[in-house]
């Protein structure tokens, strides 16, 4: 399947990045994948693919379907149609290779966090000693023994981490793993995604917030009602960025603009010239300018935020709270 | 196992055995003080009503419902011991284990448990039949150490009023066992097809205790002395043949509400055995048909 953006054009001249090349083969791929709950369909066609070794970012405002996408590649939801394959295998049958923690960690309040583990390794047929590995590498190893309903959220959300990753899994799958934490809770876990993707594990992460994963991800598909609106690498994305040029005059530097770039990415607006472009094509706007005998004052790329792009992409249906003010909590002995 | 290596690379896993999700199930049991009082609170309650009280009310020679002090003395011993180790189960023991099951499926769904149970993996009947196991484990405990418990007490009696201790057999203690294991199970399954159902424990508990201490002793005591139809209807209930399986094993009387033969016992023991399947096969089936979301 072809995976051009829709709605976002690739800037054309050479590429702003290097993808990993060779591409890799894909890890999850789904095909018109649709679900309905009675006549409200949550995820619409939804066709996009995961490749091996990437971190994947799984954006969308809340409500998008990204969670109920996420139970259908675990098995855990059925699609109404379309179908998805996971590490080469139907959904929800490759359940034993995929480490998961999908809305919030799910995990028994009575049991301590060590006894959490113990019980879900024998549900996954892996021996007790991964259960030291993974309360390590989610640094819980000193509360092992308290009771998991004693936790603070961020503590909660690192033992469903380590709970996703018992089975040395290829792929994860990561729904909103940030979601209700304190910005300490918020750079553990950010932390902790990084040395996964270190690891060269596959991870699949879901967030209704651009900041949390813009750095962390290789490559993102935003959706909204329960539509992909564009799959794509995050700089591909962000490359969107606008070109401002101030020139005089301004109709015949429009009109240069325009054979060069098309009459869609040129837009005059307060008096200076709005060019969609990728930072690459920067140099070659400027010379065909000043070929054309304008005089360029001023040339700056202003390379919007995901943030920026994400609202434009959700057009306003968005329910998104500001990125910058995320939930607080008290943080009840965290650490 | 073409699928198995369709990417190449990858290690293929498999998530637990059956035996091991057992005991993982055992583990959770074991670590719920929920567990402990549910199923603690049943051979406590026998004890106190099948030996305690009529005990006490032999020594201070007041009679006993009617009953002479002797004859309440020999219904406190030996030969008496299935009658009395069992006799809870049809009324109060059943709304215990109906709750714990309940409880326990029930719970899955308000944790959020069941889903990470599953994306470890297994196959939703291999979670089922995980998870019945156990608790048919620990039903089987309680239902032998309410017997031990009981037999303790009664040749403790035995013992300090001179009085013969003619223990039961060993088929009729196995049948004993068994039946009541039956009966227990029966209760504990219907409640973890509630709580499946219903996909949480209030509702689930509330209907079912309605059920068994309200709506089958109203069809049994109210309706159907009045209409023939309910007359017929309470012979298919669980706690009628539970009462009438828990009599039947008792051989003498039982004067414990519930206790009663409506039906013999071989009939009632099919008819939980049904329940007890019947129930095993809805629940199976609600897991397997429904979205987890
Ligand atoms: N079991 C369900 N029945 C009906 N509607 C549902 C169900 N599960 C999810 N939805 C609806 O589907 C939409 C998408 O939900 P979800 O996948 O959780 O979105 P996200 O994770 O992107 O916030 C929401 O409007 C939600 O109310
Ligand atoms: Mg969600």
């Amino acid at each position: 399947m072809t995976t051009a953006p829709e709605t976002v054009g690739r800037p054309t001249g050479p590429a702003p990045t290097v993808p990993a090349t060779p591409v890799a083969e894909p890890v999850v791929v789904t095909d018109r994948l649709t679900k309905r709950y009675g006549k409200r369909t949550v995820v619409d066609a939804l066709s996009l693919e995961v490749r091996r070794g990437e971190v994947f970012g799984f954006l969308g405002p809340n409500g998008a379907g990204k969670t109920t996408t996420l139970r259908m590649l675990l098995g855990l939801v059925r699609p109404t149609s379309g179908s998805a394959t996971v590490l080469g295998r139907p959904a929800g049958t490759s359940v034993a290779e995929v480490g998961a923690l999908v809305e919030g960690p799910g995990l028994y309040p009575y049991l301590s966090g060590r006894d959490n583990l113990r019980v879900l390794a024998r549900y996954a047929g892996v021996g007790a000693g991964r259960i030291d590995a993974v309360l390590d590498t989610v640094d819980l190893t000193d509360r092992a023994g308290d009771r998991f309903g004693t936790y603070s959220l961020g503590m909660k959300q690192r033992l469903g981490i380590a709970a996703a990753l018992l089975k040395d899994p290829a792929l994860v799958v990561l729904d909103e793993p940030t979601n209700g934490l304190d910005p300490a809770g918020i750079s553990e876990v950010r932390g902790l995604l990084r040395r996964l993707a270190g690891e060269g594990r596959t991870v699949v992460l879901s967030s209704h917030l651009l900041g949390e994963v813009e750095h962390l991800c290789d490559r993102v598909a935003v959706v909204a009602s329960g539509r992909l609106l564009v799959e794509s690498t995050v700089e591909d994305l962000r490359g969107l960025g606008r070109l401002v040029v101030d020139a005089r005059p301004l109709d015949t530097a429009a009109a240069v603009a325009v054979r060069l770039l098309g009459p869609d990415r040129v837009s005059v607006v307060d008096g200076a010239l709005h060019l969609q472009t990728s930072p690459g094509e920067t140099a070659a706007v400027n010379r065909a300018l000043v070929l054309a005998d304008v005089d360029v004052t001023g040339l700056r790329q202003e390379a919007r935020t995901l943030e920026e792009v994400f609202l434009q992409l959700t057009d306003g249906d968005a329910d998104l709270p500001p990125d910058a003010a995320p939930a607080r909590r008290t943080r009840r002995g965290d650490r | 196992m073409s699928a198995a290596t369709a990417v190449a690379g990858l290690p293929v896993r498999t998530s637990g055995s059956l035996p091991s999700i057992v005991r993982a199930e055992l583990l959770k049991l074991g670590r719920r003080p929920a567990t402990w009082v549910l199923l603690g609170l049943w051979p406590a309650l026998q004890l106190v009503f099948s030996l305690l009280i009529p005990y006490i009310s032999y020594r201070r020679g007041s009679s006993f419902e009617g009953i002479p002090p002797e004859q309440v003395l020999a219904t406190t011993l030996p030969d008496r011991l299935v009658g009395n180790a069992l006799s809870g189960l049809p009324l109060f023991g059943g709304a215990l284990l109906l709750t714990l099951g309940a409880l326990l499926a029930g719970s899955e769904y308000g944790w959020g448990t069941l889903k990470t149970l599953l994306a470890q993996g297994p196959r939703r009947t291999t979670v089922l039949a995980g998870q019945v196991l156990a608790l048919l484990t620990v039903l089987a405990g309680t239902v032998a150490f309410s017997l031990a418990l009981t037999a303790g007490a009664s040749a403790l009696i035995a013992g300090a009023e001179g009085a013969p201790a003619d223990w039961p057999g060993l088929g009729e203690l196995a049948r004993g066992f068994g039946g009541g294991l039956l009966v227990a199970a029966t209760w504990g399954v219907l409640g973890m097809l509630l709580g499946t159902a219903l996909r949480g424990t209030a509702l689930a508990i509330g209907l079912g205790l309605v059920w068994v201490l309200a709506v089958e002793s109203l069809v049994v005591n109210v309706a159907a002395p009045l209409l023939e139809v309910f007359d017929t209807l309470q012979r298919a209930l669980p706690g009628v043949n539970a009462g009438s399986l828990v009599a039947a094993l008792a051989g003498g009387t039982v004067r414990t509400p519930g206790v009663v033969a409506v039906v013999d016992g071989a009939q009632a023991a099919w008819v939980l055995g049904a329940f007890l399947a019947g129930a095993i096969a809805l629940t199976g089936l609600l897991l397997v048909r429904r979205d987890l979301s």
